[in-house]
C-alpha cells in the first residue's frame, strides 16, 4: 500500500499546479448562473485552455485524442484542479464524461473523427437524452421512439432532466428502435443534431429556483443512421458503457471540493461563534472524517481498478456515502449559519451555503437514487437473491 | 500511488485468516480455547519488532492487516497493548495492556486479563487531541502488584478487572513517546473494529441468503437488502481510512506536521470503524430476528466486542475533536 506519488506523478502534479497558478488569474469574470450563451462560452474557453495545454480529456485513451493518463494521474488532476478552485467542467460534462467516452469505446473510425476532437478542444457542447418522465429509476422503460425512414430515423417522444439542452451542439439519445423485442433489447443510441427540426427545449425550474435542467420534445426528428452508435436495439449495453463511467471516477473531484467547503464552514463557525458548541463541532469533525474517507476509497478504487481491468464494487458504496455525506455537509452549514440559512443571495451565487443546499438535495436522486444503489450493492455486491419483479426497487 | 495491498501483504493477511479459520473458529470462540501461544508463535505481535529482536520489522501497513483478521475472529484481548509494547520494546514478551488515566474519568478503569499479564503500561496525563501531549508520562506496573476485584464483564469473552486501590507507582519510561503510543492503540483498535464490521456483514449476508419467511429468502426482501448494504457501506470507507492511516503513521517518523496529520486520519478512522462495528453488530442481530437475541448465536458476542473496542483508546469524542482541530488548519491530504 503506498499513497505517495511515484517520480512520473509527481511530474505530473508539479507540472500541472504550476500551470494552474499562471492560468486562473486569466481567467474571465465567471458569468451569471442564468446566462447560458455565457455559462457555454465561459466553460468552453476553459476547456480550450486545457486543450491547448494538453490537460484535455485526461483520462481519455491517446488513441481517442486524449492524454492517455493513468488513472492515479487522473485523480491528480481532479485533486490539483479542485484544489486550486479552477472552473467546474460545467457544459463539457456530458462530453468529456458519458458521449465521448462511449463513442472513444463503440463508435466508427469515422465517428469518432467527426465527434470526438471537438468536444476535447471545446468546439461543441453535447446534452444527455435518457431519463423520460416515464423512466427514471426504470430507464429500460423508455419509450421515445424512432422508426426507420430510409437512411433516417424518424424520432418522435420527450426527455427530461437534460442539461445545458439550450447550448448543446448534440444529443446523446436512447430511443426505443424494436417496440416487440424484450425491453433491455430494443433501445440504440443516437446522437441527434440540437438544430434539427422538431426539437423543442423547455427549460425546467427546479426546486432551486433555476434553470439547471430541460426538458426535449421530439416531434418526427430526422436523424440520420449514420448517426447511430453501435448495432441497432444495442444501445442498452452502449449505455452501460456511459454509466459505469459516471459511477467511476465521476465524484471523485468533489470530494476534494466538499473537504474544501468544510474547511471554509469550520472557519466560519470560528468566526460567528457555533465552533464552541460541541456537538457541532464534532459533527463537523466526524464528516471531515467521512470525505477523508471517501476520498481514500477513490483512491483504493482507482488503484484496483487499474491492477484488475475492472472499477471495483466500491463504486456503488461510494456514490451512497458521499450523496448522504454531501447533503450533511450543507444541512451542517445551516446549523452554523443559523437563520442566515434562511436567506438566499440575490443571483444564486455559487458560494451560497443555502443555493447550495438546495442544489445539492439532487444528490441522492440523480445519477442512481439512493435506494437503487442499496440494490445494487445487496445484490451484486453481497449477492443477495433478487427481488421479485413488480416489488419495486 | 498504489494503493492497494501488495502481494506480501495479501499473503499474510491471508495466512493470519487461514490460521485464524482453523484454530480459532466458533466452536474454540466459546469452549475457552487459548489461541494466545499460537499467535505468539505465528509472530503475530512481532510483526512489527525490528528483526534484530526476532521481529519482522514490517510497519503498521501490515499490522492493521493483522488486526482486521484479529478483530473479525473475535479473539480476545489485550491485543493491542501486547502488540505496541512488542514494537516498542516495553515489555518483554507475554500479555501486556495499556490503559490511560483520564482527566475526566467516565466510569471506572477496567483492566482486560490483568493476572494473565505480564505488563501493565499506564499512560498517566490525558492527551486532549489537540497537542502534542507534552505532559503526558508513560509508566510500566507489575501486573502482580495491583490488587483488584473482577467485575462481570458485558462481553462473556472479555475479562475485566477493576483496580480497588491506588495504582502502585512502577517506573517510568521517559523514552517512550506516549501520544505516539496512544495514537497507534487508537489505530489498532479501529483495525480490529473493521474486522469485526465485515465478520458482521459476512454473518448478516448468510444469514439472510438461508433464512426462508413468506416462502423465500429474507435477503430477497428490499428492506433486508437495504440493511445489509448499509452496513457495507460503512465498513469499506472505514477500512480504507485504516489503511491510509496506517501507511500515513508509517511515513510520519518525526515532523510534527505529518504526524498531526495522520493522527487526524487516525482520528477519522477511529470514528469510522467504531460506526461501523457497532451499527454493524446491532444490524446483524436485526437481520437475524429473534436467533440474535438468543445466547446461543454467535451475534451478541461480536456487539459485545464492539462496545469494549469502543471504549478501548481513544473514543468518538476524542476523535471526533481530533478531527475538528485539524480542519481549520486544513490539515490532510484532500
Amino acid at each position: 500500500m503506498e499513497l505517495r506519488d511515484t517520480d512520473a506523478e509527481a511530474e505530473f502534479r508539479h507540472g500541472l499546479r504550476e500551470w494552474l497558478d499562471k492560468t486562473l488569474p486569466e481567467l474571465p469574470a465567471t458569468p451569471d448562473p442564468g446566462d447560458w450563451p455565457g455559462r457555454r462560452a465561459y466553460d468552453t474557453g476553459w476547456q480550450r485552455r486545457l486543450y491547448d495545454a494538453g490537460y484535455a480529456g485526461v483520462h481519455w485513451p491517446a488513441d481517442a485524442g486524449g492524454r492517455g493518463a493513468s488513472p492515479a494521474e487522473y485523480l491528480i488532476y481532479l485533486e490539483e484542479t479542485e484544489r486550486a478552485g479552477a472552473p467546474y467542467v460545467g457544459a463539457n460534462f456530458v462530453g468529456l464524461l458519458h458521449a465521448g467516452p462511449t463513442v472513444a469505446a463503440e463508435g466508427t473510425a469515422e465517428q469518432r473523427r467527426r465527434w470526438l476532437p471537438p468536444i476535447l478542444s471545446g468546439a461543441e457542447v453535447w446534452c444527455q437524452g435518457f431519463s423520460e418522465s416515464g423512466a427514471g429509476s426504470d430507464l429500460a422503460a423508455l419509450r421515445t421512439r424512432a422508426v426507420r425512414d430510409g437512411d433516417d430515423y424518424v424520432v418522435s417522444g420527450s426527455k427530461i432532466w437534460t442539461s445545458h439542452a439550450e447550448v448543446a451542439d448534440w444529443c446523446e439519445l436512447l430511443v426505443r428502435t424494436g417496440p416487440t423485442e424484450p425491453r433491455h433489447r430494443g433501445i440504440s443510441w443516437l446522437v441527434m443534431p440540437m438544430d434539427a427540426p422538431g426539437v423543442t427545449v423547455r427549460p425546467l425550474r427546479t426546486l432551486a429556483g433555476t434553470n439547471e435542467f430541460a426538458e426535449l420534445f421530439l416531434d418526427e426528428v430526422r436523424i440520420p443512421v449514420a448517426n447511430r452508435v453501435g448495432a441497432e436495439n444495442d444501445g442498452w449495453r452502449v449505455t452501460m458503457v456511459t454509466l459505469s463511467f459516471e459511477r467511476g471516477t465521476a465524484f471523485a473531484g468533489e470530494v476534494v471540493g466538499c473537504r474544501r467547503t468544510l474547511v471554509q464552514l469550520a472557519r466560519l463557525a470560528q468566526a460567528n461563534g457555533a465552533w464552541a458548541d460541541p456537538a457541532l463541532r464534532r459533527r463537523l469533525g466526524a464528516l471531515a472524517a467521512l470525505f477523508g474517507a471517501l476520498w481514500r476509497l477513490v483512491q483504493w478504487n482507482v488503484s484496483e481498478a487499474r491492477a484488475g481491468g475492472v472499477p471495483g464494487p466500491g463504486a456503488s458504496v461510494f456514490k451512497l456515502r458521499f450523496s448522504e455525506a454531501r447533503q450533511e455537509l450543507y444541512d451542517l452549514a445551516a446549523e452554523v449559519l443559523g437563520t442566515a440559512s434562511l436567506v438566499l443571495a440575490d443571483g444564486g451565487a455559487e458560494g451560497d451555503w443555502t443555493a447550495q443546499r438546495l442544489q445539492g438535495l439532487s444528490y441522492t436522486i440523480a445519477a442512481g437514487t439512493s435506494q437503487i444503489q442499496r440494490s445494487i450493492v445487496a445484490q451484486r455486491v453481497l449477492g443477495l437473491p433478487k427481488e421479485r419483479k413488480g416489488t419495486g426497487g | 500511488m498504489e494503493f492497494r495491498l501488495t502481494d506480501d501483504q495479501t499473503a499474510l493477511q491471508r495466512g493470519i485468516r487461514e490460521l485464524l479459520d482453523r484454530a480459532f473458529g466458533s466452536g474454540q470462540l466459546r469452549d475457552g480455547t487459548d489461541i494466545w501461544p499460537e499467535l505468539e508463535a505465528a509472530g503475530l505481535f512481532s510483526l512489527r519488532a525490528p528483526e534484530a529482536s526476532g521481529g519482522l520489522g514490517l510497519g503498521l501497513a501490515e499490522a492493521v492487516l493483522a488486526f482486521e483478521e484479529l478483530g473479525r475472529a473475535l479473539v480476545p484481548g489485550p491485543l493491542v497493548g501486547t502488540e505496541l509494547a512488542t514494537a516498542h520494546g516495553l515489555a518483554d514478551g507475554g500479555r501486556a495492556a495499556l490503559v490511560r488515566l483520564p482527566v475526566v474519568p467516565r466510569g471506572p478503569l477496567l483492566v482486560e486479563q490483568l493476572p494473565s499479564l505480564r505488563t501493565l503500561l499506564v499512560l498517566d496525563t490525558g492527551w486532549h487531541g489537540d497537542s502534542r501531549g507534552s505532559g503526558a508520562v508513560l509508566r510500566r506496573i507489575a501486573p502482580g502488584e495491583v490488587t483488584a476485584e473482577e467485575v462481570h464483564s458485558v462481553d462473556p469473552l472479555t475479562r475485566l478487572w477493576e483496580p480497588t486501590g491506588p495504582l502502585p507507582p512502577g517506573e517510568e519510561l521517559p523514552a517512550a513517546d506516549p501520544v505516539r503510543l496512544w495514537v497507534e492503540g487508537t489505530l489498532l483498535t479501529a483495525a480490529l473494529q473493521v474486522g469485526l464490521a465485515d465478520r458482521t456483514v459476512r454473518t448478516a449476508v448468510g444469514y439472510a441468503g438461508q433464512r426462508e419467511q413468506f416462502g423465500r429468502p429474507i435477503g430477497a426482501f428490499q428492506a433486508v437488502q437495504h440493511l445489509c448494504a448499509d452496513m457495507l457501506a460503512r465498513t469499506e470507507p472505514a477500512r480504507v481510512a485504516v489503511r491510509a492511516a496506517a501507511v500515513l503513521l508509517d511515513a510520519a517518523g518525526t515532523g510534527p506536521d505529518t504526524f498531526e496529520a495522520a493522527a487526524a486520519e487516525v482520528a477519522g478512522a477511529g470514528l469510522l470503524a467504531d460506526e461501523a462495528a457497532v451499527r454493524g453488530a446491532r444490524d446483524c442481530l436485526q437481520v437475524h430476528g429473534g436467533m440474535g437475541f438468543t445466547w446461543e448465536s454467535d451475534v451478541h458476542l461480536a456487539l459485545k466486542r464492539a462496545w469494549v473496542h469502543q471504549r478501548s483508546f481513544a473514543g468518538a469524542e476524542e476523535c471526533a475533536e481530533r478531527a475538528a482541530a485539524a480542519l481549520p488548519a486544513g490539515l490532510g491530504q484532500v
